[in-house]
């Protein structure tokens, strides 16, 4: 057996991280303002900070703008350099490479979601956005909910209307920073227009809320990412509870379809997230082992994360696995045995809610 | 002649995650935007915090001077509620909802001063930090170590007709800091060390962003049940209001843990829209350190607008199960265990009993959240 007692590094894999760490240094950083619907203000904000970077001696200049800006955006314009735009088919292409040769050190691009012509080096702007990232050149940039590609089902309703010029979330949660721009649906309303009747304008203001809630968790998630990074970076093992993560523990016999079915209306209402464990110890019978097949399909049904761990001490397991998790709240289901040896030393729900520091314990009946 | 009661004043809220991010210069613009507008505005109450660009920002609004009361040989500055009910303007901005006014004040908490502006038919701006929400303070303490003493109930955040989130990455708000923009050189280096530590404002601000999303959607459920018929049904909508109503029964006791209990059950009870009452055992001997330590907690609860209930009874157990049977109670809320070993036995004998006799309902133990 190889052994390795002066713990002399794998020269490649060196390598690896060194060239992984340059190329972290030599990356841009991303900056995006989030807004959840168009008249929040994003592109103002956008422009507000590539001026206050300005005003602190950085290097920016204007990559790309919307067709059509707003007299408020119009006026602060005058204040930045502005790469012009290449025109292909007679639609405007921001100018990766003129931008990429005047080097600056912040390049503001607006219509982060914009779909290039087909004759384009990128299909995309964000690709665009990517390739000067990568040329360690800053981003600061902004785009509306509805262009989050993995929340069209969801969004597209409530927009009115589906967009086919996407990015995907995953370049969303890359991101250095995010901000998100927040007013209320009713000066959306004020700035874009008022619908002429009451019920319209009841209907309005529910649909912007909505987005606007979306927007909300999705700006939550971004951050949550960030913490963790931060925990991970900084060596820390955190459980830090900034959302509800309920974990339902289930046997073969337990009442599972009820607790899955309570948590996960718990967990949409709370926004948290639903895990489902089953900790197994012995061999299962073939009765039981169809039972917990079935739960577990209920589960996945229910969008739960489905874990299984083998284990000789359930509690000691689901304690280790709550803790790595940042649960808040353990599920389970009330033990029928009960003898002697339960009685005298108490039963594994017992010790279960003896054991679990900082996180609710919640008993189900059978 | 007599005038008709005014109508209620709306409430505004301008939330955040720490001092800095820019509440007050929000409040501020808000001000200037409304008084363009032809609006009526004055400030109640802002605070400078020798901030340069706030201070600048609160030039050109009407201020109702604050009043100077002294106490034990310092003077404080408060804001004037009875001059700004004669003055009488449409709107006022009142900086720091969740500020505790010096004693020798009419009312304690400046959420209070707020409320009677409210009544009085005045609009109200106002500004808070996320961990000042009494329903938040044990997560609060969990993740920053850091126990906020004034709070705002969630009750009176719920009287806002609009709140919006002012957001700042917390890298930006460091550097603001280390700026000198936020506070002065020596409590920027302590507030670094400790309350503005990275970790911390990440955690607050995944809070905060949370916790905005969790009250846009309340307020919209709100218009729903109330106006269900002005617009078209929408399936989930629909299913949140037909939704079978749990309640929940908090068990009250003596031991220093039942606030936090309060709290807890309270806040699943509001994402879940469930009821919630707080009960007490009363034995037939009490004994008088007990005896206000309970009433301190019944009164805790009933502040957060949850109904309390006293039973006697010499087994809790039995009492709590029977009651919550009555009751067509869903939920129990206990807390987890104390330390001291023979009240960890007592409350451990009570848990498992409540938990044999209660075997239709759900039982949920609630732990302490220590800091990290």
């Amino acid at each position: 057996m190889p052994t390795n007692l002066d713990h002399r590094p794998d020269p490649d894999q060196l390598l690896r991280q060194i060239q992984a760490e340059e190329s972290q240094l030599r990356l841009g950083t991303l900056k995006v303002f989030l807004g959840y619907a168009s008249g929040v203000g994003k592109s103002y904000r956008m422009l507000n900070e590539g001026r206050r970077r300005k005003q602190r001696g950085e290097d920016v200049v204007i990559g790309a703008l919307q067709d059509k800006p707003d007299p408020a955006v119009d006026e602060l314009l005058g204040d930045f350099e502005i790469i012009p735009s290449l025109s292909i088919d007679g639609r405007e292409v921001m100018d990766v490479q003129a931008i990429l040769a005047r080097k600056p050190r912040v390049c503001v691009v607006d219509g982060l979601a914009y779909n290039n012509p087909p004759q384009s080096c990128n299909a995309r702007r964000y690709e665009d956005a990517q390739e000067l990232r990568e040329a360690g050149i800053s981003i600061i940039t902004a785009v509306n909910l509805q262009h989050i590609d993995e929340l069209r089902p969801h969004v597209a309703p409530l927009a009115g209307k589906s967009v086919s010029d996407t990015i995907p979330k995953s370049f969303l949660m890359a991101a250095d920073e995010i901000e998100i721009v927040d007013i209320p649906p009713e000066q959306v309303l004020e700035r874009v227009g008022r619908q002429p009747d009451e019920a319209a304008q009841v209907a309005e203001r529910r649909r912007l809320s909505e987005l606007r809630e979306t927007a909300l968790l999705l700006a939550a998630e971004v951050v949550d990412r960030q913490l963790e990074a931060y925990f991970e970076t900084h060596g820390l093992n955190q459980t830090i509870a900034t959302q509800e993560r309920i974990l339902i523990c289930i046997t073969p016999r337990a009442a599972a379809r009820d607790m899955i079915t309570i948590g996960k209306r718990a967990a949409d209402r709370f926004h948290g997230e639903l895990i489902v464990l089953y900790v197994q110890q012995s061999d299962l019978s073939q009765a039981d082992q169809e039972a917990l097949i079935a739960q577990f399909a209920f589960a996945h049904e229910s969008g739960a994360r489905v874990e299984q761990l083998t284990h000789e001490d359930p509690v000691a397991a689901i304690l280790r696995f709550a803790v790595d998790n940042r649960v808040t709240q353990i599920f389970i289901g009330r033990s029928l045995r009960e003898n002697w040896w339960t009685r005298l030393f108490g039963s594994s729900v017992d010790r279960l809610i003896r054991s679990a520091e900082g996180m609710d314990v919640s008993v189900f009946p059978h | 002649m007599e005038n008709p009661p005014p109508q209620k004043g709306r409430l505004k809220v301008f939330m955040g995650y720490a001092a800095g991010v820019g509440k007050t210069y929000r409040m501020l613009d808000e001000g200037h935007d409304l008084n363009e507008k032809g609006v009526d505005v004055v400030v109640g109450y802002f605070e400078p915090h020798a901030r340069p660009d706030t201070i600048a920002r609160a030039k050109g609004l009407e201020m109702v001077p604050r009043r100077q009361i002294d106490y034990r040989g310092a003077s404080f500055h408060e804001m004037d509620t009875d001059a700004i009910l004669r003055r009488r303007p449409q709107v006022c901005l009142v900086d720091e909802l969740a500020h505790t006014n010096v004693p020798g004040t009419e009312r304690a908490k400046r959420w209070e001063d707020v409320l009677l502006l409210l009544e009085a038919g005045i609009d109200v701006v106002t500004t808070m930090n996320i961990q000042h929400l009494e329903s938040l303070t044990d997560q609060v303490w969990q993740i920053t170590g850091i126990q906020v003493r004034e709070t705002v109930p969630d009750w009176v955040m719920k009287q806002a007709e609009e709140i919006v989130m002012v957001d700042l990455p917390p890298l930006a708000l460091i550097h603001r800091l280390e700026r000198g923009v936020v506070y002065t050189p020596e409590k920027a280096t302590f507030a670094l060390q400790n309350f503005f530590k990275e970790s911390n404002l990440v955690a607050l601000r995944e809070m905060a962003l949370r916790q905005a999303a969790h009250e846009v959607d309340v307020r919209q459920t709100d218009v729903l049940s109330g106006k269900s018929t002005t617009f078209p049904a929408v399936p989930i909508a629909a299913t949140r209001v037909n939704q079978v109503v749990e309640r929940f029964l908090v068990h009250v006791t003596d031991q220093p843990s039942t606030a936090l209990l309060i709290r807890r059950a309270w806040r699943v009870a509001d994402y879940l829209q469930a009821e919630c009452f707080a009960v007490y055992v009363q034995p037939p001997v009490e004994g008088r350190s007990r005896k206000e330590a309970v009433e301190k907690h019944l009164k805790f609860a009933r502040d957060l607008h949850i109904e309390t209930r006293v039973l006697e009874g010499e087994d809790a157990a039995e009492a709590l199960v029977q009651f919550a049977r009555v009751q067509r109670v869903t939920h129990i809320f206990m807390a987890r265990p104390p330390s001291r070993p023979w009240q960890r036995f007592l409350s451990r004998n009570l848990i498992h009993r409540v938990v044999r006799l209660a075997s239709e309902m759900r039982v949920t133990i609630v732990a302490e959240r220590l800091p990290q």
